[in-house]
C-alpha cells in the first residue's frame, strides 16, 4: 500500500512539473499604474521584490485566488495583485478585465456549496450542503448529512426549497421545506440492532448572512418528522450552524 | 374661508399649473437638438474589455503519510488523501480522508492472549471537512540563493471516524506548514488532533488522537 500511495506521490509531482502554460501563448498587458508590485508568493504577506514601471509589458502566467503570477520583459516572475493588473491594458489598448467578487455576487450568484455542523436530536452531525438559486431568493437544495450519536448512526439525504426573505439585507431571516430519507442503524455494542430507513420531511427557519462577497455563514432550526414504519412517527429538531461559499 | 370657495380656488389653480406646464413642454420639445446646440462632439470609441485566458489553480489535492497515536491503541503509521479549495489568499476548506490498524492496548500485551478488537475492528478509518486559515505567510530560505515561499496555517472541522465497528463524530484541531517547492507544487508538515468520544475500554471519555504527517499536493 505504502509503495501505491508513494508511486500516486510521484504521479501528483510528473503531473504538476508539467508546465501549465507555454510561455509563447502567455498574455500579455501593459502596465498603467505608476509600477506594478512583484511579490515572492501568492499573498499579501509575502514580501515585494521587484517593480516594474508604467508603460512596460508583463505576461500573465498563471492565477491563484486573486493573485496573478507574471512575468516581466526582463524575465523576473513574482506575483501581482488582481487589482493592480485591473488597470493594466492588453498591447492593443483594449481593457483587462480579471473578474473577482462584487457586492453584485451576493444578489446574482447561482450556486452555493456549505460545510454544516450541528445536533441532530442528541447525535452530532456533519453535512454537506449544496444549493442552486432559482431566483434571487428562492434556492433548491440538496444536504447529505452523516449522524453521528451515542447510540446509533445514520445517513439522511434531504431535498428542498429554501427562500430569504430579503435576500439583499446582509442578514436574512429564510424558511425551508423539503423531505428525504434517513437511515439509522444502532451501534455494534447494542444489542438487537436492526437497521432502519425512513423517510422524512422536515420545515425550518433560520439567519443567513453575508461574511463577505463570496461568504455566507447560516444558523438554521429544522423540524423533522421521521415517517417510521412503527405506530408513532418521530420528531426531530436539529439545530445547526454552516458555511456557505457562493459562485 | 367658506370651504366650497375654498376647493374652487385650489382646483383652479392646480388647473391653471397643469396647463402652464403643457404650454411649458409644446415650446421646448425633449431632445431638440436645435433648441440646446451640442457644443463639444464626443469622441470616444466605445472601449473594449478583454478578460484574459489565465489558469486559476485554486483547488489543491495530494497525498500524506505519518504516524498517528491512536490513545490507548498504541501508535500506527497514517496514509490518506486530502483535497482544499482556497477562497482567498486566507482562508480554505479542505477534505481529509485517512486510514491506519490501531494496534494493541497495554493489557492485552501484558495479559498475553486478551484481544479486545477483531483484526477488522482495529481498522481505523476517517474522513472530516475543515476550515484552514494561513495565519502566517512568509519563506522558507534554503542556503543564501534559494528562497521558498510558505504558509503555516490553523485548521478548524468536523468529520467522523470509524473505529472498533462503529462511527464516531470527530473534532478537529490542526496546524500546518505548507511549502511551495514550486508554484504548483506545495509540501507539507501537518499536526493535528482528532478527538472524539469513546467508551471501549469501560467509561466514555474524550479521546485524543494526535497526527504528525508529511504530504505532497498539486495546485490545479
Amino acid at each position: 500500500m505504502l509503495r501505491c500511495l508513494l508511486s500516486a506521490l510521484l504521479m501528483f509531482t510528473a503531473l504538476a512539473s508539467v508546465p501549465a502554460t507555454a510561455a509563447a501563448d502567455a498574455e500579455q498587458v501593459v502596465v498603467q499604474d505608476p509600477y506594478l508590485e512583484f511579490r515572492t508568493g501568492p499573498g499579501r504577506g509575502y514580501p515585494i521584490f521587484y517593480v516594474v514601471d508604467r508603460g512596460e509589458e508583463v505576461s500573465l502566467l498563471r492565477r491563484r485566488t486573486d493573485w496573478i503570477k507574471v512575468r516581466s520583459d526582463r524575465g523576473r516572475e513574482g506575483w501581482v495583485h488582481r487589482s493592480q493588473l485591473e488597470r493594466t491594458l492588453t498591447p492593443q489598448g483594449e481593457q483587462v478585465k480579471l473578474a473577482g467578487p462584487a457586492p453584485e455576487s451576493r444578489l446574482e450568484h447561482r450556486w452555493e456549496i456549505g460545510l454544516v455542523t450541528g445536533d441532530f436530536g442528541g447525535a452530532n452531525i456533519v453535512s454537506v450542503t449544496g444549493s442552486y438559486a432559482l431566483t434571487q431568493s428562492l434556492h433548491a437544495r440538496l444536504d447529505v448529512t452523516h449522524l453521528l450519536g451515542g447510540y446509533s448512526n445514520g445517513l439522511m439525504g434531504t431535498a428542498g426549497l429554501l427562500h430569504a426573505f430579503m435576500p439583499q439585507w446582509r442578514i436574512s431571516p429564510f424558511v425551508s421545506l423539503g423531505g428525504g430519507i434517513v437511515q439509522i442503524s444502532p451501534k455494534a455494542t447494542i444489542v438487537q440492532s436492526e437497521d432502519r430507513t425512513d423517510p422524512a420531511a422536515y420545515s425550518g427557519l433560520g439567519l443567513r448572512g453575508y461574511l463577505t462577497n463570496r461568504f455566507l455563514l447560516q444558523a438554521e432550526y429544522r423540524k423533522f418528522v421521521v415517517l417510521t414504519s412503527r405506530d408513532d412517527n418521530e420528531e426531530i429538531d436539529e439545530w445547526t450552524v454552516g458555511f456557505t461559499y457562493f459562485f | 374661508m367658506d370651504r366650497g370657495l375654498y376647493i374652487l380656488l385650489l382646483s383652479l389653480s392646480s388647473l391653471a399649473c397643469a396647463l402652464w406646464s403643457q404650454v411649458a413642454a409644446a415650446e421646448a420639445p425633449v431632445g431638440d437638438a436645435s433648441a440646446t446646440p451640442q457644443v463639444v462632439e464626443p469622441q470616444i470609441d466605445r472601449r473594449n474589455v478583454k478578460a484574459p485566458r489565465i489558469d486559476a489553480e485554486n483547488f489543491e489535492a495530494g497525498a500524506f503519510v505519518g504516524t498517528i497515536a491512536i490513545e490507548d491503541f498504541g501508535s500506527s503509521m497514517t496514509y490518506g488523501a486530502r483535497a482544499a479549495y482556497h477562497f482567498n489568499e486566507d482562508l480554505f476548506a479542505e477534505a481529509t480522508v485517512g486510514t491506519a490498524k490501531a494496534g494493541r492496548t497495554s493489557y492485552e500485551d501484558l495479559s498475553g492472549s486478551v484481544e479486545l478488537l477483531t483484526d477488522s475492528e482495529r481498522e481505523f478509518t476517517y474522513y472530516d471537512l475543515s476550515v484552514g486559515w494561513n495565519v502566517l505567510p512568509g519563506e522558507v530560505f534554503l542556503g543564501g540563493r534559494r528562497a521558498m515561499p510558505s504558509s503555516v496555517y490553523l485548521s478548524l472541522g468536523a468529520g467522523s471516524t470509524r473505529f472498533a465497528g462503529d462511527d464516531n463524530f470527530t473534532l478537529i484541531a490542526g496546524a500546518g506548514l505548507r511549502l511551495l517547492v514550486t508554484d504548483s507544487i506545495a509540501a507539507h508538515l501537518g499536526v493535528r488532533d482528532q478527538m472524539f468520544e469513546s467508551d471501549l475500554l469501560g467509561s466514555k471519555k474524550l479521546t485524543q488522537n494526535l497526527q504528525v504527517s508529511l504530504g505532497l499536493t498539486a495546485f490545479f
